[in-house]
């Protein structure tokens, strides 16, 4: 790959002319655009209102615990709010989040494509998308939905009185957003690399967003299945689940579970795959152990498939089972081991650049390690029995998710802010707000282990007074965590118009995306097609020692 | 029971077990949390941007450290696999002397039946020192059994029995939490165990009106709802005796042998025709919807107390001598 310095036909300080931001505008051009970058702008705003209704039905749960009576909303309420969080933060912003926003906008730039291999499908997964998201805001609007996001029978085909079949049918035709997003990037990082652009000489991130889309083809229609086939009893009262009917609840556990335990890893590989891109640029060093960190990223999506009875060791599922499940779920944990390990090798002899992007990345790794290390408390049979949908599952839980996917979503939404925009984000205030957010997560959630040990179920809206005093500590960190995430939002809009111009290559890095101008013209590369002659992250700590980002 | 706590109280054998996997769980992850944060933080100080640190011949990879970090972390784990296997073997299977509770779960209560008949909503006393089985059944949804000062939690779902057991190490009270999500009023499906010395559960048993065991309650079912009028020796009907066959294998009129267990006698209260024994026909009326839950549970419990009689029409096996 050639530096950024020879490539530049931009040059700092000035906007290009021409870009896609300004290439056609108005309303209808870009509802009815092609353009991956557009169309990853249009679901970063659509995610951003999902995010938002989401975090409020958090703040009035988190508003609610802070004394143990159910005092705030009705228990009705409360159950409606956790649902309203859980279907709205899984599918309508973490799946998408990173995969939909970054993965559309970077992807195609990234391996020296014009777009992604089916354009015209992408701009219809948008619109199955708002579709699905539309008729899930409907079934909330029209009273919500009382089942959890995990819809388990036979409450949800039998007892709840609620807008399930709305809901489900929201996820159900999200589901395909999915799918087709899933195909459009395994097709594009298959046929659109390239001249020179090996398998191995791929970044990191497209590794794991390959990998992420094996699973999002493979666990989305299983999802889709399970969803009907609920609906199917609950319409017409086919007895599938329900044993008054004749069915088995507990399979719609296994189905239900055979999604949504690799959907945690479409949750957590694209994350991983922005923080080796991160972690490997702000050190000015070549990521350590490339082909083991590709290599994990594919082992976790073939083994992600193989745990999912690791949430049912006390359902009643067979204990032979239970064990099969554990062991699995154990060795799914060294693929994840081996990437942390080697992102912190990858800091030795580096040249760190404390940018906000780093922070995030750096934040990740720490949280992201604390998320999986207290998995293996759950992957442990027996300390399972005990922490089973208790508060401990949804600290561990968090801690991936949030502590992991969002540090990692917001650590790429500033690295490749520049990209997207032209303009950088006010450094300090994205130090700050990345500090914020790492503090105000770790007081949100962490007094939720000791609560889970302690025993307190989950998903209840009133609790034993003895409770208290962590939950006020929980909801203290939210409020913070809170402050974390409105600042970026201010800043972030602030800089569309008064940013500094970013220039090209605002942060020296390496890659495709890095070498045309910000933001870029329509169709990437306008001027010439990149050719790739070595490998990724050619990084030298040595002659970047006194570099300084800040100053360029 | 009210008290502020960082860890809950240790109030079962399996708790100081559990509790044990769970200190060796916090002591490893604090390990690795060490192995790779004070990494991070010198290496960020030493290399940070401008400083004067030797940054000569970086390595990018080294397949003797990568199979370290992945041979020595798969060992760790597979001890601990087998550490939390044995004990989780250990919690499900439940002890020969147990004594014996039967708990239906309903939105939103818990009732409990103690095998002498006395019968207890949202409340269970046991006494401490003494294996205590718990067989769970739901009349609606799916609920759970949670103990936390037992380290005790089971799944209580509609349509089959689910066990759990326990052994009390400490009088006291503790918390009974419904711990899988049941609709409106789950957070207040909750209850209090009552752990007591053996001779206050003795005269706590005892007290009140006279009570009739399950067992007995299931003969007296036996007889009224008419099982017994072709389940007998001398019925004119051809049914199977029921005397001797529990935890027994049974041929199928299908081929396919069967144990009698408790989801083979429950399907053939509920639904006859589906399993039915060899040499039979297909001639019992179902009973769905004519017995409660708590009533299944009572015959099931009768069939089990019999399991070791032999048939009255077979001849005993010492009977020829």
């Amino acid at each position: 790959m050639k530096t950024a310095t020879e490539i530049d036909i931009q040059t700092a300080g000035e906007m290009p002319r021409e870009h896609y931001l300004n290439a056609k505008t108005g309303v209808k051009a870009w509802l009815l655009t092609t353009d991956h970058k557009r169309i990853g702008i249009l679901y970063l705003w659509t995610i951003l209102v999902f995010f938002l209704i989401a975090s409020v039905a958090a703040a009035m749960m988190r508003i609610e615990l802070l004394t143990p009576q159910g005092d705030f909303v009705t228990n009705e309420t409360y159950n409606k709010l956790f649902t309203i969080h859980g279907v709205l933060m899984v599918w309508f912003f973490l799946i998408p989040s990173i995969p939909a926003v970054l993965g559309n906008f970077v992807i195609p730039m990234m391996i020296g494509a014009r777009d992604v291999a089916f354009p015209k499908l992408n701009l219809l997964s948008w619109y199955i998308f708002v579709a699905g998201g539309a008729l899930t805001l409907w079934a909330i609007i029209h009273g919500g939905v009382d089942t959890g996001w995990t819809f388990y029978t036979p409450y949800s085909t039998t007892y709840a009185n609620s807008h399930v079949i709305t809901m489900a049918a929201g996820v159900f035709v999200a589901g395909f957003s999915s799918i087709i997003t899933g195909l459009n990037f395994m097709t594009t990082i298959h046929k659109m690399r390239a001249p020179g652009l090996t398998w191995f000489r791929l970044p990191l991130f497209i590794w794991s967003m390959y990998a992420t889309s094996v699973i999002l083809v493979l666990a989305t229609p299983v999802l889709a299945i399970t969803l009907a086939v609920m609906c199917v009893e609950r319409i017409w009262g086919v007895g599938i689940f329900d044993p008054k009917l004749g069915g088995d609840p507990i399979l719609f556990q296994h189905m239900f579970w055979f999604y949504s335990h690799p959907a945690v890893y479409i949750m957590i590989l694209p994350g991983m795959g922005v923080v080796s891109e991160l972690i490997t640029c702000f050190s000015r060093k070549r990521i350590f152990g490339y082909g083991f960190v590709a290599a994990a990223s594919m082992a976790i999506a073939v083994l992600g498939f193989l745990v999912w009875g690791h949430h049912m060791f006390v359902s009643s599922q067979s204990v032979y089972a239970g064990m099969v499940f554990s062991i699995l779920s154990f060795l799914v944990a060294i693929p994840s081991a081996i990437k942390v390990f080697n992102w912190t090798a990858t800091l030795h002899k580096g040249s760190i650049h404390f940018t906000t992007p780093m922070l995030y990345a750096l934040g990740f790794i720490g949280l992201f390690t604390i998320g999986g290390m207290t998995g293996l408390f759950l992957a442990t049979l027996a300390v399972d029995v005990h922490v089973h949908d208790s508060y401990f599952v949804i600290a561990h839980f968090h801690y991936i998710m949030v502590g992991g996917m969002v540090m990692a979503f917001m650590g790429g939404l500033h690295y490749w802010w520049p990209k997207i925009t032209g303009r950088l984000y006010p450094e300090f205030a994205g130090k700050l707000a990345a500090m914020i957010t790492f503090a105000g997560f770790n007081l949100t959630f962490f007094p939720q282990f000791i609560l889970g040990y302690l025993g307190m179920p989950r998903r209840y809206h009133a609790y034993p007074p003895e409770f208290q005093m962590f939950n006020v500590l929980s909801t203290a960190g939210a409020s913070i965590l809170g402050i974390g995430y409105l600042l970026p939002l201010i800043y972030f809009l602030w800089s569309l118009k008064f940013g500094r111009v970013a220039g090209p290559n605002p942060w020296r890095a390496t890659g495709l995306e890095w070498q045309t101008p910000s933001p870029p013209p329509k169709h990437n590369f306008e001027e010439k097609t990149p050719v790739v002659t070595e490998k990724p992250y050619s990084y030298s700590a040595e002659e970047d020692a006194d570099l300084n980002l800040a100053s360029i | 029971m009210n008290r502020f706590r960082l860890f809950p109280p240790e109030a079962s054998t399996s708790a100081q077990q559990i509790d044990l996997i769970y200190f060796a769980l916090v002591a490893l992850t604090v390990l690795i949390c060490m192995i790779v944060f004070v990494p991070i933080i010198f290496f960020s100080i030493k290399y940070r941007r401008g400083s004067k640190a030797d940054r000569s011949n970086p390595r990018v990879e080294s397949v003797f450290i990568e199979s370290g970090w992945t041979i020595v972390p798969l060992l760790i784990f597979i001890g601990l696999f087998s550490w939390g296997a044995v004990v989780y073997f250990h919690v499900e299977n439940p002890p020969r002397d147990a004594l014996q509770v039967q708990v239906i779960g309903k939105q939103w209560m818990w009732r409990l039946q103690h095998a002498e008949g006395k019968q207890e909503i949202n409340e269970l006393h046991v006494p401490v020192g003494r294996a205590v089985e718990l067989t769970m059944t739901s009349q609606d949804v799916i609920h759970s059994f949670f103990v936390p000062a037992f380290r005790l939690h089971q799944d209580v779902v509609p349509g089959k029995y689910t066990h759990e057991w326990f052994r009390a190490t400490q009088p006291g009270e503790y918390h009974i939490f419904c711990s899988q999500y049941c609709g409106t009023q789950h957070s207040a499906m909750i209850g209090r165990v009552v752990v007591m010395e053996p001779l206050d559960y003795a005269h706590w048993l005892n007290t009140g009106r006279p009570m009739e065991s399950i067992a007995l309650a299931g003969e007296r079912l036996f007889r009224e709802r008419g099982c017994s009028g072709c389940h007998s020796g001398n019925s004119k009907f051809h049914a199977p005796l029921l005397e001797g066959i529990w935890g027994k294998p049974v041929p199928l009129e299908s081929g396919e042998m069967v144990t009698v267990d408790e989801r083979y006698v429950r399907d053939s209260i509920l639904l006859p025709g589906k399993e039915i024994s060899k040499g039979y026909q297909n001639i019992m009326p179902s009973f769905a919807g004519t017995l409660s839950e708590q009533e299944i549970m009572q015959l099931l419990a009768y069939i089990k107390s019999i399991g070791n009689q032999t048939s009255p029409n077979e001849p005993a096996p010492n009977a020829s001598r």
